[in-house]
């Protein structure tokens, strides 16, 4: 995989901390995270559960405020628009694909996938069109007529993946896609995002701590306890 | 976005059906209660509905409605007559009285004298017979309500009555609105009626007016009292005293008051739990679209987009149930003449509309409190 040459990053963060309630205290569970997040590469972000990494991707991915620090997507400073800007911008940049999938149960696998279309006001039909397109390239195509719950559960997170390319999203950010999967759907599934979700213009941030997948890592960041403790190619050796 | 919503609602038939049944059910019971309260209280109104030519009603002062009334001597009849603007005028007497059956039950009924030689007084049309019967001796006329109460299954023509142990034979069956208490009604001439009312002094309840061609029966019934020292009322005026009667004397406003406001409370209980639950079941879903950035105005619109749907078909089906039902019991001689006023179903729908937006509210607080960054728990 070719490195990006892009100058700016796709994600980039500097001095993000957050904290939280915890009783009458805080707890800090970020300690000023600077990173920058490169287009064209598939980035791990694993580390031990309680170590920060959701809240990590959330913040990058601008569903949670960060306590300090600045957070840039492609260059816009997220957490400085309005609650509706960033909402949009959301809809338009940014490609979610949820551990528990997050499928609307009522509508086949197509219209769930069309959702972000839909929702950015695309006719349903269009949108659906679109959606089967994406299922053609992700060769469940079969699926597309199927409700939810008639589809395995690597069918399933499949569906989401196709949702969350649908529109061409510039970031796609996954929380332990392969977290509900066995270990060959899991490999299966992260073998197509690698395949579908990297591309010179689109930064792919994945949050795992499934070592059976750690090979098919373009980078990998290690969080430990709020701070980035290893950055590299491969997992560092004493994990 | 709407359709999606829509979707998500009738996709969870066990709920959307228990939401449909919940405000079908209210409406209905709303409805329903409000058909049968308004009809019953117009009861006490149907001694002057059943007169329907009559412009103004006279009356001794102390006198209420048709059923509580005081007598006046007969020299009112000839003291209305004076009064200009007056058509007509005619004697009405309505007493209660007892009757024995030919099997020797004995039954309450009221007896209404109409004028001898007009027949004024007498409800508009007949079920059977003709009003000329009242011509024949002894003759009176049944109404039909009292057919099924004193003869149920056959036919009361030709039947031989005690009437106050004065003989009666009933010739004919007038199609009249029963009274509040549904009591058996006998008419007959005036001049027949005094005979069967045992003999006080005064025994003329009423005088019926006519008014003349132009003669606003407002204006006409304030002259009359003016100049007669008794008292005028105008036909719709006194149907409302009616009303106005048994709402005051009954503990039937209350009663269905008490319906209606349960009927509001089990919709309100029902379909504000189903719909907080639909909503609990959706939320992860809910949660995922706001992460995949459907704005919070967007989410109001879906869950209002549910609540109205529920809202309109179960209205729609529980105003057909209160159809159903009256037209079901329209043969049933207790909701004879029942109709839906246009009124009460726009009051069931703006309690529709309250129970909707209440607990569309409250359900919609649950998806708004949600942050978009629980999806990834
Ligand atoms: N909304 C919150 N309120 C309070 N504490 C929180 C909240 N979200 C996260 N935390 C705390 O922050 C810390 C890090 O949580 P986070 O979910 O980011 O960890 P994680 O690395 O994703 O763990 P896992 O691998 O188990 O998913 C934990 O101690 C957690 O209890
Ligand atoms: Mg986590």
């Amino acid at each position: 995989m070719s490195k990006s040459n892009t100058a700016q990053p796709a994600i980039c963060t500097r001095g993000v901390t957050r904290d939280f309630p915890a009783g009458q205290d805080t707890i800090t569970v970020l300690h000023g995270i600077d990173l920058d997040v490169k287009a064209g590469e598939l980035t791990y972000l694993v580390g031990e559960s309680g170590s920060g990494k959701t809240t990590l991707i959330s913040i990058m991915c601008g569903i949670l405020w960060p306590t300090e620090g600045e957070v840039q997507v492609f260059g816009t400073d997220i957490y400085h628009l309005s609650d509706t800007e960033l909402v949009n911008f959301r809809l338009e940049n940014i490609g979610f694909i949820f551990q528990q999938y997050n499928l609307i149960p009522a509508i086949d696998a197509a219209s769930n996938a069309a959702v972000p279309l839909i929702a950015q006001g695309m006719p349903r039909h269009e949108a659906r069109e679109r959606s089967i397109e994406m299922f053609d390239k992700l060769n469940i195509l079969d699926q597309a007529d199927k409700l939810p719950n008639q589809l395995s559960g690597g069918q399933q997170q499949r569906v989401a993946i196709a949702r969350a390319l649908v529109h061409e999203p510039r970031l796609v950010v996954c929380d332990e896609p392969t977290a509900a999967l066995d270990a060959s759907s899991g490999r299966r599934v992260m073998d197509l995002l690698r395949d579908v979700a990297v591309a010179e213009d689109r930064a792919c941030i994945i949050v795992t701590h499934d070592n059976r997948i750690f090979d098919l890592a373009d980078r990998i960041l290690v969080l430990e306890d709020g701070r980035i403790t290893h950055d590299g190619t491969q997992m560092p050796e004493d994990h | 976005m709407i359709w999606i919503a829509i979707r998500m609602l009738t996709g969870d038939r066990q709920k959307f059906y228990g939401l449909l049944f919940g405000i079908a059910f209210s409406t209905l019971l709303i409805t329903q209660q409000l058909t049968i309260f308004v009809n019953l209280i117009e009861r006490g109104a149907s001694g002057v509905y059943n007169v329907s030519s009559a412009d103004v009603w006279v009356m001794d002062p102390v006198s209420r409605t048709t059923d509580v009334a005081y007598a006046m001597p007969s020299t009112a009849l000839d003291k209305v007559r004076g009064v200009k603007g007056v058509e007509w005028a005619v004697p009405h007497l309505r007493a209660n009285a007892s009757v024995r059956t030919k099997d020797g039950d004995l039954e309450g009924v009221a007896v209404i004298g109409v004028d001898d030689a007009t027949l004024i007084g007498l409800p508009k049309s007949m079920v059977e017979g003709s009003t000329d019967v009242l011509s024949q001796p002894d003759a009176v006329i049944i109404d039909d309500v009292g057919t099924t109460r004193m003869f149920p299954g056959e036919s009361p023509i030709g039947e031989r009555l005690e009437l106050n142990d004065q003989r009666a034979v009933v010739r004919g069956i007038a199609d009249a609105i029963p009274s509040f208490t549904s009591t058996v009604v006998l008419y007959t001439k005036y001049s027949q009626a005094l005979r069967y009312v045992p003999g006080t002094r005064n025994r003329l309840s009423f005088v019926l007016v006519g008014a003349a061609d132009g003669v606003e029966a407002k204006s006409l019934s304030d002259s009359i009292e003016e100049q007669t020292g008794l008292k005028a009322q105008t036909r719709d005026e006194f149907a409302r005293d009616g009303v106005q009667f048994i709402i005051e004397n009954t503990g039937i406003p209350l009663n269905f008051g008490i319906t209606v406001l349960l009927g509001f409370i089990v919709g309100v209980a029902i379909v504000g739990l189903t719909f907080s639950l639909f909503i609990r079941d959706n939320i992860k879903q809910f949660g995922a679209l706001k992460a995949i950035g459907v704005t919070n105005g967007k989410i109001a619109r879906m869950v209002a987009a549910q609540a109205a749907m529920v809202g309109l078909i179960g209205y729609g089906l529980g105003v057909l149930g209160t159809v159903g039902f009256i037209y079901g019991f329209s043969n049933n001689p207790t909701f004879k003449g029942f109709y839906i006023p246009w009124q009460i179903p726009l009051i069931s729908f703006a309690a529709m509309v309250l129970i909707i937006a209440l607990t569309g509210w409250i359900a919609l607080r649950g998806v708004m409190k949600t942050e978009p960054a629980a999806v990834f728990r």
